[in-house]
């Protein structure tokens, strides 16, 4: 128990991870695989996994282990892994704050509030949901509006219905697995309200949670109104135009006693932001080189902190390089430490090329690569900022074409990954740029 | 409390309910504060601009202008005495086209004789260097340093436990039905049941003409004002250092835009006459206007950061003034009405008003109050773990480990202040976020309610989870529990 | 899923989920049997079309209470295989009456060949 005559107490690890999710578990067991001698993950729940424990649904896994698992199932397998390498782990843990070199302060009920130096830290928070104030939807503030996160953590884990009649705002997977979850459960979902012309999420969720139990998709509409004093009564909802304005006229009012929202996920990265780390506007989270480094040495970060995933494969993979990248900077500063070399930046300067986005894509993750660092392939993850059809994506490496591949069809709602051959990388120099664009077949 | 013949039953607990009742609490008297909601400062209290009015704004010879500036000098010390928070940052009116100038001029007249202190006008090089983002069309402003900004729910609720501690009752769920006189006392009906008290004191916000028209013939009248709001994230909450106002238009002081005491940025209100008295949706076009004409005293306010809007309902009368006193045609019955902006800054003078026009008729009746020899002016606020050394947190948490448990991410709320807000009288998710802050942040709940449900369903044994309400009433979050009805279809 | 009547029989249409194409298949029914598909750009469009029209199924992902703890929290379960579509229904009217008792460990069958489908229930986490 902490008492008000000791000092904050302090405590060194090699790395430490903020965040015992899926981003979390694969980055602190890459990195006591590449070995990093001491592994802490900070976790503010009561348990590790994140999301994935109210995830009761299948659907993950299927590039990781080559099967179809549920999300406590997909967290299961990691955990285990982590206990058989003995990363610890604190879990009711709450991180307060952190210094661009590499400290944390955070606090708990057991060691109250305590400090940790870390030769490398892995910032893997993950992500919160929009909610309903950040769509600004007017109307009254009832009981009966919750993010499609929060209901399914209440159906899911504590066992209870929020509402009988829901409308859906957006049309992202976790709103669409939960219209199949509280219809499944008793309650009657009227729609699902998307105000772009497509679907944020999967077809596969779109045919398996919607389409099976008829539950209609309806495209350029949302919510301009909500009634109800105390609990909600009815929404009205409204078709868009294509400035996504709503279209007088086209009201309708929809009796219902729940709105559930699923508009969009974005990092968690005030921790990121208050050590002074680059964010990038478009993703919202940090700017990162290829060995997914922020512009704070020694400070990685991975899985939806970084860029909302799609699929939680991929927040695996992404993260198990970045813990490995955090081991390999940590054992190096502690070899290192008696003749320190000061820390190269991440980012700037010789030997470091810029990523650019052209036409059609958004999200590129990494930000700035120095081939250098590239081991075997650079992973290039990114997301389009449209539908399309029958176009091919191409990376060009300095103004070479190093990748071109065909696709039937692209859509925003799924992440899409390129690698490119360390070899490619040979050639950059001076002002040469890494572009990815869409570009006809 | 059928038998008991009470000396006072204030009707409504909102910030002039609560000052009221704690001015009153100095004495040795029987009081009663009764409120229709489950809380104090559920109606105009809770969804205002959280202003501490400097007080040019009345017209001299008003009650509004006396009772602004007094309540200003006031509320620093109650700050202090009570433990809410109050920054007196100081706040700028600013004058966008030089036309206006003469106004400004006519405003600082104003200001000077309603007795405010410091005023002056600052010109556009030192309005800049005040205040960066001011909009360029600013070319100078009226600069009142006594102005400030406070957390309204923290004053209410502050006044509201003080008073309890020194002795004064609250019933909630009791609105108020009737009030009658018999046998030389007042009747009021509320809630199912009836209290019988020798004066009434009527603090019910938008409701207060009702309440009024029980008792007298002069009716009053109580239009509801309605002023929407913007509230973004506290990564925007340093765009302004002041509050900034620009020129006052005939519907009201224009939209204001100004810092929270939880460090958030607040923009609004917009002034709109309604029927409905418990009308506090926003709209499309109010919002709409909230971000267009907040433009016109600050720039770039960045809008993408907006993480609630609310609205609130001001209780305007035609007359625009207070009216505070005892009724000549009601002996004891002693109004509390109109209060609508600056009535927050002015609640402290307000109470104390209130409490001497309730002694004098109680004096009157043979019935004089003494001063209360154990009263205790202090109350202990909720810790800011926001603001407290990692060395007292530490302490707090050798204590009670709970402390050390955050439920709250956004806003840093522990485990430990949700459970004393439950045990200080909150009862929902509302009254645990008034008293805590918890919800109040970037996720809006998302992750914490849940946490928050739970905690106030152990706390309070007559409330299961799945009757845990957001604001009483009817609030339930939940339907019930699942596997209790067949899949729909 | 639309049905549209021809003269050269039941055409019904469906979204394929293969990939995020989504392919709008047409499916020319005669009798119970698929006799052709078209509007798939890939065979794997023409084999989901055969087996949602002739067989469709699906894994059942729910919850169930745990003896004990009531309300909270719930133990998540899944078919272990995937189970008649139309069975669906039925297989979470018979979790709502299953209480299983802790400890609990993942994969254990909580609910045996549910509603006669042959396919256990399992738990899909552990707990202690």
């Amino acid at each position: 128990m902490a008492s008000s005559s000791e000092p904050m107490v302090s405590r060194s690890v090699d790395v430490l991870v903020v965040g015992g999710g899926s981003a979390g578990l694969a980055a602190a067991i890459s990195a006591r695989k590449r070995g990093a001698r001491s592994v802490l993950i900070l976790e503010r729940d009561g348990r590790l996994g994140g999301i994935l424990n109210q995830c009761v649904h299948n659907g993950f896994g299927l590039h990781t282990f080559n099967e179809e698992l549920t999300g406590p199932e997909y967290a299961a397998r990691y955990v285990e892994r982590a206990r058989e390498l003995k990363v610890e782990y604190l879990l009711n843990t709450t991180v307060l704050s952190l210094s661009a070199d590499r400290e944390v302060v955070a606090v708990n009920a057991r060691d109250g509030v305590f400090r940790v130096a870390a030769g490398s830290i892995v910032l893997a928070m993950g992500c919160r949901e929009r909610p309903r104030g950040a769509l600004d939807i007017p109307g009254t503030r009832p009981a009966g509006v919750y993010t499609a996160g929060t209901a399914q953590r209440l159906v899911n884990v504590d066992g209870f219905l929020p509402g009988r009649e829901v409308v859906i705002l957006g049309s992202g997977d976790i709103g669409l697995i939960m219209a199949r979850r509280l219809t499944l459960e008793g309650a009657h979902v009227s729609c699902v309200c998307e105000i772009m012309p497509y679907s944020g999420g999967l077809k596969r969720n779109i045919v398996q949670c919607l389409e099976d139990f008829g539950i209609p998709l309806l495209l350029s509409h949302t919510v301009v109104n909500v009634e109800g004093a105390e609990r909600v009564q009815a929404v009205t909802i409204a078709q868009v135009d294509e400035d996504l304005r709503p279209i007088a006229g086209t009201e309708r009012r929809v009796p219902c006693d729940t709105l559930l929202l699923s508009v969009g996920l974005l990092p968690e990265n005030e921790l990121a932001q208050q050590a002074g780390i680059d964010i990038n506007p478009t993703t919202h989270g940090a700017r990162v080189n290829e060995s997914l480094e922020t512009s704070a040495p020694g400070i990685f970060a991975c899985g939806n902190v970084l860029h909302v995933h799609d699929l939680v494969d991929y927040v695996s993979e992404e993260s198990a390089h970045a813990g490995s990248c955090a081991a390999r900077f940590a054992l190096r500063a502690a070899i290192e430490k008696d003749a320190p070399s000061a820390p190269t930046a991440p980012m700037s300067g010789e030997g470091s090329f810029p990523v650019e986005c052209a036409r059609g894509v958004r999200c590129a993750v990494p930000s700035f690569v120095r081939p250098s660092a590239v081991e075997d392939a650079l992973t290039l993850r990114f997301r389009v900022d449209a539908v399309y059809r029958d176009v091919c994506v191409s990376v060009y490496v300095g103004g070479r074409r190093v990748s071109h591949r065909r696709h039937v069809a692209l859509v925003p709602a799924e992440m899409l990954t390129v690698r490119i051959r360390a070899s490619y990388l040979e050639g950059l120099s001076g002002d040469d740029v890494i572009t990815i664009a869409l570009e006809e077949g | 409390m059928e038998d008991v013949i009470w000396d006072c039953v204030i009707v409504g607990a909102g910030a002039s309910g609560c000052a009221a009742a704690r001015e009153l609490s100095r004495t040795d008297g029987r009081y009663l504060v009764l409120e229709a909601a489950d809380d104090v400062g559920c109606g105009t209290s809770k969804a205002n601009s959280a202003i501490v009015h400097a007080g040019f704004d009345a017209h001299p010879g008003t009650l509004m202008a006396r009772l602004n500036v007094e309540g200003n000098a006031l509320f620093p010390g109650l700050a202090q005495e009570l433990d809410f928070a109050f920054m007196p940052v100081g706040s700028l009116v600013v004058c966008t086209c030089e036309d206006q100038r003469p106004a400004l001029e006519a405003l600082l007249e104003r200001g000077r004789s309603n007795g405010v202190p410091g005023l002056r006008v600052v010109e556009k090089d030192e309005l800049r260097r005040m205040e960066p983002n001011v909009s360029d069309a600013a070319t100078c402003a009226l600069w009142a340093p006594t102005a400030g900004i406070c957390d309204p729910f923290g004053l209410v609720i502050a006044l509201f436990e003080n008073a309890r501690q020194n002795g004064v009752g609250f019933s909630f769920g009791s609105r108020v039905e009737s009030v009658e006189r018999e046998g030389g006392l007042w009747l009021v009906h509320a809630g199912g049941g009836v209290v019988r008290s020798r004066c009434v004191v009527n603090a019910a916000g938008v409701y207060a003409d009702q309440i009024h028209n029980m008792v007298s013939p002069h009716r009053m009248v109580i239009v509801p004002r309605r002023g929407e709001y913007e509230l973004l994230d506290t990564s925007a909450g340093s765009h302004v250092r002041h509050t900034v106002f620009t020129l006052p238009t005939k519907m009201g002081k224009g939209v204001l835009v100004t810092p929270t005491v939880h460090g958030n940025l607040l923009v609004g209100p917009t002034a709109d006459d309604v029927d409905d008295r418990e009308g506090t949706q926003t709209t499309a076009a109010g919002l709409g206007a909230v971000r267009c004409r907040s433009a016109l005293g600050v720039r770039d306010i960045p809008f993408r950061e907006v993480i609630a809007s609310f609205s609130g309902l001001r209780a305007h009368r035609p007359e625009h003034d207070f009216a505070i006193g005892e009724l000549p045609e009601a002996p004891g019955f002693v109004d509390c009405a109109g209060i609508e902006s600056p009535g927050l800054t002015a609640c402290p003078a307000i109470g104390r008003m209130v409490a001497s026009e309730v002694l004098r008729a109680l004096a009157r009746m043979g019935r004089a109050r003494g001063p209360r020899p154990d009263f205790q002016p202090r109350r202990r606020g909720y810790v800011n773990l926001n603001c407290i050394s990692p060395e007292e947190w530490n302490e707090l948490i050798a204590r009670d480990p709970s402390y050390g448990n955050i439920v709250c991410r956004c806003c840093l709320v522990s485990e430990g202040q949700i459970r004393e807000a439950c045990r200080r009288g909150a009862r929902s998710v509302d009254a645990v976020k008034r008293r805590t802050g918890a919800t109040m942040g970037r996720c809006q709940g998302g992750f914490c309610c849940p946490r928050i449900m739970q905690i106030i369903s152990q706390e309070h044994p007559d409330i299961p989870f799945a009757m845990v309400t957001k604001k009483g009433g009817a609030s339930r979050y939940l339907a019930g529990n699942t596997k209790e009805v067949a899949p729909h279809g | 899923m639309t049905d549209r009547a021809t003269s050269t029989g039941i055409m019904r249409e469906l979204t394929c989920i293969r990939c995020p194409r989504g392919c709008r298949l047409v499916a020319r029914l005669s009798g119970t049997e698929v006799a052709s598909v078209g509007g798939n750009a890939c065979p794997r469009g023409d084999a989901y079309a055969r087996k949602e029209l002739t067989n469709p199924t699906r894994v059942v992902t729910s919850t169930v209470r745990v003896a004990g703890r009531t309300p909270a929290p719930m133990l998540p379960v899944k078919t272990a295989q995937d189970v008649p579509k139309d069975l669906v229904r039925d297989v979470m009217e018979a979790l709502a009456s299953v209480r299983v008792s802790p400890p609990v460990r993942m994969g254990q069958v909580v609910l045996a060949d549910v509603c006669g489908t042959g396919v256990d229930v399992v738990a899909t986490a552990s707990y202690p």
